[in-house]
């Protein structure tokens, strides 16, 4: 950084207001202090040197009037052409200071991007709930109604409306989770079939509704069971409903869980709730160990007695009933090996997913 | 269910060729699901061949063990030997040492030569060993997988057996033969029979069945041996415990004669270990007929045979050696000492057989299926008998299955038929289902012709009678799960082929969408993820002392909760009353994985009972109940509110560039709160609250409409030592049923003022105990409808401060919609606000 010129004292440098060639000189020092100056606080400095209340140019303003009246426009003149002169050439050094000046400050206000820290950071949902939520938009898609029903149902919504008999072996202590007393028939609901019943009894026909949530056995938690667990059931109540429209359905579905090449199969099974019974298998281009069919939940035409159980005349009306478990589908179609991973709630696992799945 | 090939072939057509894989495939189509393979040459590789023991020297060692050193003959003598190999003798002749004493020169025994694999990867080769070079071993069943039979090695004399020496062992020895695995469903007990099945298989592929019951050619017995007496005095839902039981005698029973190789093979194959003569004929009748059969002791039972229901407090002893006390509801078998059998489901121990048996007395009884399945369920006696006589098996069957055993008894055991015996009961009226024309191919969606119809209906084993409009259709003796047209029409739809029903979409009436609480939750989830908290899923399973502290805020207080009956862990028996618990354990296992800095969230139900809890009785399923009855069964379903909950500790943000780190503190969890009502469009009012799982200090009484919807602040610090989590961890919980309550149905629009606002600020002197969502609440209604938004921006006690109070200071802004305010205007307007502080909560202005 340069000195700033000194401030000229009152007896000396001062020109003479009609002298052109000392007014010459005085503006030839400014322009060069301005040139000289490197940055715009020393160009401040040069401006205050040279224009300021104790500048040469200033002081021999003042001197203007004691001169005489014939050398006052003369004076004027000249200062004035000399102050004009000036002060073009500071706008226009200030100006190229002040690009100068604006070019260096976005040099120095360089960061290194690449350390930026994370101020908000996106949380996660759960991988379970995304799908429940996905596999509920496919079918609202469709025109279907999502419903719900209580984790904790009585007997008779979780098996006797659903033309399971009291001697039912699924009605054994080992499988269900009863309420304390027994006697009160409350368990905690093994499937979301419950829910049907209930959409029949509250629904008009014709009712096309899903019934996603959680459901309950008493399997001890290890790599593929778990006594906590999730499915989503299907029901469609309509006049001349036929397996073939069962199948359609989940064909449809398959292709917008797993992509167009999606292919399905129904191989004969048992249920209580549906006669005929089906297990539906989905292929598995990319399973462990080679493609394969994956079994992936059953279905079958709404057994006539739960129609019935539902207020609904089976003479009239026809139904078919799907169910899948939502942890097996996020296992094979997103490759999960181990329960634990979905159960335990370490934040890696959600993590991983985000908000989608 | 296990299927031996060779048992099946007996009763099908299956290809030559055919492996468990191509049975199973063709067995699927017609729904019995594949499990397993179970192939024991899997496990072996050959050479392993009869040999025949040529010389035995017994050579005592230094340990103590005598070793035989034996030579063995492993190609028919005359001819020489055509394997090649490390240690393959070109003679023919091997040396191998044996431990095993149970032979002598001549026997002969299963020989594993150098270069055979056994079960384990065990590879046989020649090695040196007592001062010989052993090159094979002669094989014990163990060694061969085989199971475990009697100790040393294979004589197949022992096996009623002479095979040519040089040949191939593992044919004799039942290793050419497989099972298929196969899954049955429940309604198809006649499927646990390799006669069941074989009748599947022929359908699934078109070709004969031939029945092993029809090949039984029963001579009926034409004396009776014990007078037997179907005495139920009281039957299980109108049926009969028993309504055929069918008795023979069998005399003169070897002790001494053994399973033949072919059925032990069998037995073992079907996954069922060979025991005895009789009880493994025993064994063989149930499965290839599906008749489970009791064998008594003839000498031990002093008739009259009566079956009869138990009396009160009656006990009997079971094979199994332990003695059970009877409920009125089982079925026995009695003689004239009582007890005798658990009918169907296990035998008395007194009467069991015995190798000093000399006179079986066969039984071979259809008992009631719902009788069989709650007496094996009250006794916990799950077996392969009870598994089939819970089901339902053929009543046709008993007599076929009795002869049966007779005649193997017979044949295999030295046995005499006696000739008596007994046939007592009352054949069920039959089944007959009417199927109208078209029904099938209605509900199926294939249009089937009746010939498909006809064939499907009779394969199976009905009897069809054709009519004008439907069919009259009897269901087999065996087919107790066929009662409704769709019953018929499963069976015709699975045996022309599942395969065949077309794709057809059905179009659903135009929907509505999710309902408005569905949308709201969704939203909830998605504003808390989105705000940087992870969600997860806790069980609902809590322990008493975890409701009693989250579920009330005041300690002592009673929590009514759900308790399960049979819970997986005793003292998590109860069900949650709030989310804390789960999500807080959750927390801990993070935090003890490393995760010390994490904010959690869950949505879920909990779980209140109500004054009533679950119903007395129940109504019959297969009929709408009445309103009153669906009242009363809802009534006693618990309360379920869907709770959303959030955890959070450790540090907000780590320290980085430019940055200091951030811990969770208490208002953080009430921002978590707020986002959730902000989600829904609910306001939440903030109380100072007490909570007894709350900082004393810092917790937050959250309110909507009025009423009280959640908690928010930081935990007690106690219950965080106690719990293994950081201090200051914090937490929020709604009710997100009650919060919705107070939602608005639509919100009006409001108006947007174009005019500048003016700010004004104000502190305000209060008592330090005043919260200040009351000075808050005083200044909104006092400043009016000018009022756009008031902030705290200050909470000042200390030095130039009176002791006991505390300096609030707010920043209010004011908006006209019609004009700009002037600073006259804001000011009278703070006044105002000040004014109703001054008088709510004692508040003077500063300065």
């Amino acid at each position: 950084m340069s000195t700033p010129p000194s401030v000229p004292d009152a007896s000396h440098g001062v020109p003479h207001p009609t002298d052109q060639e000392a007014v010459d000189a005085v503006v030839q020092a400014a322009l060069a202090a301005f040139a000289a100056a490197a940055d715009l606080e020393e160009l401040k400095a040069a401006r205050l040197a040279h224009l300021g209340e104790k500048a040469p140019l200033t002081l021999a303003n003042r001197g203007i009037g004691a001169l005489e009246p014939q050398d006052k426009a003369l004076a004027g003149k000249t200062l004035g052409g000399a102050k004009g002169r000036i002060n073009k050439a500071l706008a226009a050094r200030t100006e190229v200071l002040e690009a100068e000046h604006a070019a260096r400050r976005l040099v120095e206000e360089t960061v290194d991007v690449t350390a930026a820290p994370r101020r908000t950071t996106l949380g996660a949902r759960h991988p379970l709930s995304r799908l429940t939520e996905r596999v509920s938009d496919v079918f609202v898609g469709m025109g279907w109604e999502i419903a719900e029903g209580p984790e904790v149902e009585s007997e008779w919504f979780n098996f006797d409306a659903l033309n399971f008999d009291e001697d039912h072996p699924a009605r054994e202590m080992q499988d269900t989770f009863f309420v304390d007393p027994p006697q009160a028939h409350l368990v905690l609901r093994t499937h979301t079939s419950p829910v049907q019943v209930r959409s029949m009894l509250d629904r008009d026909v014709p009712m096309y509704v899903l019934c996603p949530g959680r459901t309950f056995r008493t399997d001890e938690l290890d790599a593929t069971h778990t006594p906590v667990f999730h499915q989503f059931e299907g029901l469609a109540v309509d006049q001349g409903l036929t397996m073939a429209d069962l199948k359609g359905t989940l064909e449809h579905f398959a292709r917008q869980m797993f992509g167009p090449e999606a292919k399905i199969r129904l191989r004969p099974s048992y249920f209580p709730f549906t006669e005929p019974s089906a297990e539906l298998d989905i292929w598995h281009p990319g399973a462990k160990g080679g493609p394969a069919w994956i079994e992936w939940g059953g279905c079958g035409m709404i057994h006539p007695n739960v129609l019935r159980s539902g207020g609904i005349d089976p003479e009239i009306y026809s139904g078919f009933a799907f169910g899948m478990g939502v942890e097996r589908t996020l296992m094979f179609r997103n490759d999960v090996p181990d329960m634990h991973d979905m159960i335990e709630g370490d934040v890696r696992f959600s993590q991983h997913f985000g908000m989608e799945i | 269910m296990r299927i031996p090939l060779s048992w099946l072939r007996e009763n099908a057509q299956v290809p030559a060729g055919a492996v468990a894989e191509d049975v199973m495939a063709d067995l699927v189509r017609v729904g019995l699901e594949e499990e397993d393979v179970h192939r024991p040459l899997d496990s072996l590789t050959g050479p392993i061949v009869v040999g025949q023991v040529l010389t035995r020297e017994e050579e005592p060692q230094k340990n103590g063990k005598v070793i035989n050193w034996c030579t063995v003959r492993v190609v028919p003598e005359g001819q020489s030997q055509t394997l090649t190999g490390d240690g393959i003798e070109p003679s023919g002749v091997q040396g191998i040492i044996c431990g095993a004493h149970n032979f002598v020169v001549g026997d002969k025994v299963a020989v594993t030569l150098p270069g055979a694999v056994l079960p384990g990867d065990f590879k046989i080769t020649p090695r040196k060993t007592y001062g010989h070079v052993s090159a094979g071993m002669l094989a014990s069943q163990s060694e061969l997988g085989l199971g475990e039979g009697h100790e040393g090695i294979i004589v197949f004399s022992d096996l009623g057996l002479d095979p040519e020496v040089g040949q191939d062992a593992l044919p004799l020895l039942g290793f050419t033969d497989e099972a298929a695995e196969i899954n049955v469903t429940p309604d198809r007990g006649y499927c646990f029979s390799i006669r069941g099945v074989a009748r599947e298989y022929a359908l699934a592929t078109g070709t004969e069945f031939s029945d092993p019951a029809a090949r039984v050619q029963v001579s009926a017995p034409t004396q009776e041996e014990i007078e037997v007496l179907l005495q139920d005095d009281a039957p299980i839902r109108g049926s009969e415990g028993c309504d055929r039981f069918v008795t023979r005698t069998v005399t003169g029973i070897d002790p001494d004669a053994q399973t033949p190789a072919w059925m032990a093979e069998r037995l073992r194959l079907a996954g069922m270990r060979p025991i005895s003569l009789p009880v493994d004929v025993s064994n063989y009748v149930m499965w290839e007929l599906g008749q489970p059969l009791h064998f008594y002791d003839r000498d031990k039972v002093q008739g009259p045979i009566v079956v009869r229901r138990a009396a009160a407090g009656e006990k009997l002893t079971t094979l199994d050696g332990k003695e059970r006390t009877l409920n009125t509801e089982d079925l026995l078998i009695t003689d004239a000492t009582g007890p005798i059998g658990l009918a169907g489901i296990m035998g008395g121990e007194a009467t069991e057989v015995s190798g000093a048996t000399s006179t079986i007395l066969i039984e071979s009884a259809h008992f009631d299926a719902v009788s069989m399945g709650r007496t094996k369920r009250r006794h916990k006696l799950p077996s392969e008998a009870s598994k089939r006589n819970e089901r339902g098996v053929d009543w046709e069957i008993a007599d076929k299955a009795a002869q049966r055993a007779v005649d193997l008894l017979v044949q295999l055991a030295g046995g005499t038929d006696r000739g008596t015996g007994s046939d007592v009961g009352t054949r069920p009226a039959p089944v007959v289902v009417q199927l109208p024309h078209g029904y099938a191919s209605a509900r199926v969606g294939v249009e089937y012709t009746r010939e498909q119809e006809l064939s499907s209906l009779r394969g199976v084993g009905c009897e069809v009678q054709e009519g004008a409009e439907a069919d009259a259709v009897t269901v087999p003796s065996w087919r107790p799960d066929m009662h409704i047209a769709d019953d018929l029409t499963e069976e015709i739809a699975r045996l022309v082929g599942y395969e065949l029903i077309p794709s057809t979409l059905p179009v659903a009436p135009p929907g509505r969408g999710l309902t408005g609480s569905q949308r709201a939750r969704r939203r909830v989830l998605d504003a808390l993820a989105a705000a940087g908290l992870t969600e997860v899923l806790a069980y609902p399973f809590v322990s008493q002392a975890q409701n009693a502290l989250y579920g009330t805020p005041v300690q002592g207080t009673e929590v009514k909760a759900v308790h399960l009956a049979n819970p997986i862990s005793a003292e998590f028996g109860w069900l949650r009353t709030s989310l804390l618990p789960g999500l807080l354990e959750i927390a801990r296992r993070n935090h003890s994985r490393g995760f010390r800095d994490t904010a959690l969230f869950e949505g879920g139900v909990v779980f209140h009972p109500r004054e009533q809890l679950g119903s007395t009785s129940l109504p019959r399923g297969g009929a709408r109940p009445s309103e009153a009855e669906l009242q009363e069964l809802n009534a006693g379903v618990p309360d379920q509110p869907w709770h959303l909950a959030a955890v959070l500790m450790g540090k907000a943000s780590d320290g980085a560039l430019g940055q200091p780190a951030r811990a969770w503190d208490w208002a953080d969890a009430l921002d978590a709160a707020r986002l959730v009502s902000d989600a829904v469009g609910v306001e939440l009012t903030v109380e100072q609250g007490q909570h007894q799982a709350f900082h004393p200090g810092r917790a937050a009484r959250l309110l909507a409409g009025g009423r009280p919807v959640g908690w928010a602040g930081e935990l007690h610090p106690d219950q965080l030592a106690a719990g293994d989590l950081p201090e200051r961890t914090v937490a929020a919980e709604l009710n997100v049923v009650e919060l919705l309550a107070a939602a608005p149905e639509a919100l009006i629009a409001a108006s947007i003022s174009t005019f500048p606002p003016a700010t004004q600020d104000v502190a305000l002197l209060v008592d330090a105990a005043v919260p200040a969502s009351e000075v808050l609440g005083a200044l909104r209604e006092g400043a009016g409808e000018l009022l756009e938004q008031v902030e705290l921006f200050d909470d000042y006690r200390g030095a130039g401060i009176q002791d006991g109070k505390k300096s609030l200071a707010f920043a209010l802004r004011f908006r006209a919609e019609d004009r700009t305010l002037t600073a006259e205007e804001a000011t009278a307007a703070r006044e105002a606000a000040v004014a109703v502080a001054a008088q709510r909560v004692g508040a003077t202005a500063r300065g």
